[in-house]
């Protein structure tokens, strides 16, 4: 690549990162930017557009969407992330670990995380939310379920890790380390892990909205955000009962901003090297 | 020494296919509301009636037996009788399974195709403007929730094996991008370009044998992410396939289809996965 | 070959008028033949309708139905011996010409039709009925249609008079006797084909697992119109498998279904704002939407809460402190009205008309729990013991209304004080909270009523009941006004007389809007969609709304 381009590559990361930080500041202004609150129920102007008063009109029981996206922001913006950091290191652990060590081990570590894959944790969830009060706080409830989707969330990227970790195995510069004196752990964390960052950096950047999406999905087990707390999962779930792109086009903000956010998620995360060619 | 080896690798499949039904059977067991069933809610029922109701699962009760004579009748081809729906579960699944296969291999043809297609073209063209682009692209697809892209593809009357490409390819794309990404910044490959190799032959004499190993293994966990998208698209696309019908068994808690719904698919994913395994090997040998 | 003389050799002026003559004979003879052949047409090839189920259809056996999907298949495949017109709600004679209740309430004759056969051609006499009956009253069968005839402990006799005459007898009165065999659809005794040999309009032509089921009309069916020709006019009935409203509702809009029961109130006025001719609000519905608080003895609620619910000042207190208005205004979008109590105002026999929906009244609340000991702490509520009002309202997560309405309740009830907790469950966990480990402290539920007749909620209202569900199982009534509702509807249950059965079950209502087990929300409207392409529809409020005169609905531009 040429060194405008990285350049440009440099500076697009600082972008991105000044924008996450700009989202993020936003998001915790939401007491000044709608005093109103994200629970207040405008019931003479419920389903209303846009206008002066709601900027993003209201819900279906007349709360502000605007102050539910801010509000809602704040949970999926530090929570998703949060989840995401643990089904990625628990990934790198797992599959990083089995294609390290190889042989039996890694048979055995890739059989169970190929039934892990495979089981219905469904009913783990319904278990869990039935074990836990039904007078839990909301916060208490919405790091259950993030920290639920983190622990059980790490089976996909485990294999591909272990792909890699197996190929690294024999590369020279690990031979050359081994030959050096560097073994077991040390050798894994200093010259094996850094070299698994496209596959962890890709978990990464795919946990985020798969979290937040699956949050509001947990919503019919009893689980996620409890209501009158907003996520942006559970802003997405409204798109569901549109029957075209056209109609109440306001309700697609949440969508966008998660998207946004997102893309600039890849863009704070993007390193030289992954260009360099 | 090879037969005996297909035959431990058989073994050790078949192993964790049953542990695979018995810890469903489990976890399905175990989740409250699964003795239950709405129609005792129904005021004309008489007592008597709600306790038959209640009485009818007891055989179900004990997970290890249920799951032990469950195991017994499958050698014999008797898979059970679902619950919810009164029908043998072979015949369900025998009836369903062709659809969601096709819906999962057109999907995933689908998801591969546009996923590589954009990993590659970025790869090559090294341009951070349509690198942002297919990562906005990508990024999109990823937020949207899996029912609005079910919904979408109702609205639009498009296949249902499109809403499912549309779910997995952007997974497939950030691993594929990612991996391509660092392939392509190797020494040896700067050198390649440097020295005028075309990029065809490049990608396949030079990044394939990096890189190959870790795509086949996406391969095999996308297999798992379709399946698992083909549940949302089925039941409401109202599409007849296994998805759907796990989905209606996990709303009603009906174990006999549960457990043999999650054999299929734990035997459907070690088999993408085992292969994946396998050609991933074959691959290393080559570079090696 | 041999032309027309009259076209050729006749002078102008008469040829004219001779062929003007024939010509326009011509053509009023082929006018008259196509309206005979298109009238006919049209009662015979009424088209195909199309809707969707939202289940998969249990079972196909009509003795044992228990689900809507089912219901919806059994209402047009089965014959029944008399049929409760849906829109007059009086009763029809059916399969039979005639019917006598006795005075005792046991029995009933019936006066059959002859001359019919079931679908398959077999022919129907009083041996179906009589076999039908003792399959429905099989201890066995365990089914809700049978138990609604199960009004005490005996076997039910069954005496064939003659092939077109039959009495049954049953072991203790049945309430609304005659009425109950609206859902009793009679079955061959004799038929190869079991209970798919039907005596309704249409038969099971065809079932694919997961996706549809197809109705062909039966060329059996022993009714005809006013004018003699035979029903059901449609061709055929398409009922598509798709549990999704809003996909429903897509297909609707498109043509690829022909109407929506119960359908919801935002997708009825999104529709009526394009299509105002193809939405139907009949009125209030008979269903309900309902709260209840958790009384259950060996709930595992703390001692202090279940003190709370179990009394009566702290039900009425939540009653008044609820919105009504707002609820029926903001989420039913004005397609609903406040619940008075167990019976909609649209079952205009049995309704109480004495009372009146609670009105909201917060400050009245506030007094109601002061009564208590309840007060005020810097806007929290708390008990006299200090314990802060705080509870969860557990609701079936989809729902969408249901869930809007908790929410709503939620801030209606911090309004005074009281911090609620809404959490939605799947519907079998729900389920095992409710009726197994009694692990709640309130619901919001829905009560769908497909009966008239209160005595089919007999099991409700009963305190030694599975489902009485505020604190079902007692094995003596645990309070005096419990045991006074027992009494009340085992009086109206074994009496023959409206009169005296309308005066207790109205006391029973009386009680319940005193003391409020339950506290009833709203009465939703029976909302519906048929599109303009079907003829003869008129939506009621009883189920099947938009369907129940399926025999004589065309459907066609």
């Amino acid at each position: 690549m040429k060194p405008e381009s990285i350049g440009a590559l440099i500076t697009g990361r600082r972008l991105a990162c000044a924008l996450l930080l700009l989202v993020v500041s936003v998001s915790l202004a939401a007491n000044w930017l709608a005093p109103g609150g994200y629970a207040r129920q405008y019931r003479e102007a419920a389903g209303a557009p846009p206008s002066a008063a709601h900027w993003l009109g209201t819900d279906d029981i007349g709360r502000d969407r605007f102050a539910r996206v801010l509000y809602g922001t704040r949970i999926s913006l530090l929570l998703a992330p949060a989840a995401a950091l643990l089904s990625t290191l628990m990934a790198a652990l797992v599959g990083g670990l089995a294609g390290y060590m190889g042989g039996l081990w890694a048979r055995l570590a890739m059989a169970a995380t190929d039934l892990f894959l495979s089981l219905p944790w469904l009913f783990l969830l319904i278990t869990v939310r039935a074990v836990m009060p039904l007078n839990v706080s909301p916060m208490a409830s919405v790091l259950v379920t993030f920290s639920m989707l983190g622990l059980l969330g790490w089976t996909s990227a485990a294999r591909v890790l272990c792909a890699r970790t197996r190929s690294l195995r024999d590369a020279d510069f690990v031979c050359q380390a081994r030959a050096s004196g560097i073994r077991g752990m040390r050798l894994f964390w200093i010259h094996v892990m850094p070299n698994l960052k496209p596959a962890l950096y890709a978990q990464f950047w795919i946990s985020i909205p798969v979290f937040i999406l699956s949050e509001a999905n947990l919503g019919i087990l009893g689980l996620g955000v409890a209501e009158p707390m907003p996520s942006w999962g559970s802003l997405l779930k409204e798109l569901e009962g549109l029957t075209s792109i056209g109609e109440e086009p306001w309700k697609f903000v949440p969508l966008i901003l998660l998207v946004v956010v997102v893309t600039l998620f890849q863009f704070a995360l993007s390193k030289q090297e992954e260009v360099a060619a | 020494m090879l037969g005996w080896r297909i035959a431990r690798h058989g073994l050790a499949l078949v192993a964790i296919v049953l542990l695979g039904g018995l810890l469903s059977a489990t976890l399905v067991r175990l989740a409250p509301g699964f003795d239950v069933d709405e129609e005792q809610l129904d005021p004309h029922l008489s007592a008597e009636s709600v306790r038959a109701l209640r009485e009818t699962r007891q055989q179900e009760r004990n997970v290890f037996s249920y799951w032990l004579h469950s195991m017994q009748r499958a050698v014999k081809g008797d898979l059970g009788t679902s619950l919810s729906l009164g029908q043998p579960v072979t015949t369900l699944l025998r009836d369903r399974a062709p659809l969601t296969l096709k819906l999962v291999s057109m999907g995933l043809l689908f998801s591969w195709a546009v996923a590589m297609a954009m990993a590659l073209s970025a790869a090559w063209l090294r341009a951070s403007a349509y690198d942002a682009l297919t990562t906005c692209l990508s990024g999109t697809f990823l937020c949207i929730p899996a029912a609005v892209l079910a919904l979408l593809s109702v609205l639009w009357n498009v296949p249902g094996s499109l809403a499912i490409g549309l779910i997995v390819f952007p997974r497939v794309y950030r691993y594929a991008r990612n991996l391509l990404a660092k392939a392509y910044s190797l020494p040896h490959i700067i050198t390649a370009r440097a020295k005028g190799l075309g990029e065809l032959r490049i990608l396949f004499w030079h990044v394939v044998p990096v890189t190959g190993a870790q795509l086949l293994a996406v391969a095999g966990v996308s297999v798992s992410m379709a399946v698992g998208a083909a549940i949302p698209v089925e039941a409401l696309c109202g599409l007849p396939g296994v998805g759907q019908l796990a989905w209606q068994a996990a709303l009603s808690r009906d174990l006999p289809l549960l457990m043999n719904i999650t054999i299929l698919v734990t035997l459907v994913t070690l088999l993408a996965n085992s292969a994946a395994d396998v050609f991933g090997h074959m691959l290393r040998g080559q570079d090696a | 070959m041999m032309r027309c003389q009259i076209f050729s050799s006749a002078p102008r002026g008469i040829g004219r008028g001779i062929n003007q003559r024939a010509i326009a004979f011509s053509f009023a003879t082929l006018a008259a033949f196509v309206w005979l052949f298109v009238g006919g047409a049209v009662a015979q090839g009424g088209g195909e309708l199309r809707f969707c189920l939202r289940s998969e259809p249990k079972t196909f056996d009509p003795l044992k139905v228990d689900d809507d999907a089912s219901e919806s298949i059994r209402y047009l495949t089965g014959g029944v011996l008399v049929r409760m017109n849906r829109q007059t709600q009086a009763l029809e004679p059916g399969l039979a010409e005639s019917w006598q209740v006795s005075k005792d309430g046991r029995g009933i004759a019936f006066n059959l039709r002859s001359g019919i056969a079931f679908s398959d051609g077999t022919p129907f006499s009083a041996e179906d009925v009589a076999y039908t009956v003792q399959q429905l009253m099989d201890p066995a069968l365990h089914s809700p249609t049978g138990d609604a005839f199960r009004s005490g402990p005996g076997n039910v006799e069954t005496k064939i008079i003659s092939p077109t005459q039959i009495s049954i007898t049953f072991p203790a009165a049945v309430a609304g006797l005659d009425r109950l065999f609206d859902q009793v659809a009679i079955e061959s005794a004799h038929s190869p084909k079991k209970e798919m040999a039907v005596l309704g309009p249409f038969v099971v032509a065809d079932y694919k697992a997961g996706a549809s089921v197809r109705l062909k009309r039966n060329p059996n069916y022993w009714k005809s119109d006013a004018q003699g020709r035979k029903l059901p006019y449609l061709d055929s009935i398409e009922l598509d498998i798709q549990p999704n409203r809003d996909v429903e509702m897509l297909r609707f809009k498109r043509g690829e279904i022909d109407l929506i029961n119960a359908l919801d109130s935002d997708y009825f006025d999104k529709l009526a704002a394009t299509s105002p001719q193809q939405v139907h609000d009949a009125g209030p519905s008979l269903d309900s939407e309902q709260m209840w608080f958790n009384e259950v003895a060996k709930a595992p609620i703390p001692g202090y809460k279940r003190a709370w619910f179990r009394s009566q000042n702290f039900r009425r207190a939540i009653s008044e402190a609820i919105n009504r208005a707002d609820l029926s205004r903001v989420v039913f979008h004005g397609h609903a009205q406040p619940a008075v109590g167990p019976v909609s105002p649209a079952n205009k026999f049995w309704f109480n008309a004495k009372l009146k929906a609670e009105p909201y009244n917060p400050e009245a609340a506030l007094k109601t729990l002061q009564a208590d000991g309840f007060h005020l702490d810097n806007s929290v509520l708390k008990d006299r013991d200090g314990n802060s009002v705080v509870f969860s309202i557990i609701t079936n997560a989809g729902n969408k209304s249901r869930e809007q309405m908790a929410v709503m309740i939620q801030e209606d009830l911090q309004k005074i004080g009281i911090h609620v907790n809404v959490v939605t469950l799947d519907f079998p966990s729900l389920i095992a909270r409710m009726t197994q480990t009694f692990d709640y402290e309130a619901i919001l539920l829905g009560l769908t009523n497909v009966d008239l007749d209160p005595n089919g909620e007999m099991n409700l209202w009963l305190s030694s009941s599975d489902n009485h569900q505020w604190n079902p199982q007692q094995k003596t009534p645990e309070t005096a006004w419990e045991a006074e509702i027992d009494k009340l509807m085992r009086a109206q249950a074994s009496s023959a007389d409206a009169g005296k059965r309308k005066e207790a079950f109205d006391r029973v209502q009386e009680i319940v809007y005193e003391q409020a087990p339950f506290i009833y929300l709203i009465n939703k409207n029976a909302l519906s969609a048929v599109s303009t392409a079907v003829h003869g529809a008129h939506p009621v409020i009883l189920h099947p709304q938009t369907f129940w005169n399926a025999e004589q609905l065309t459907v066609g531009k």
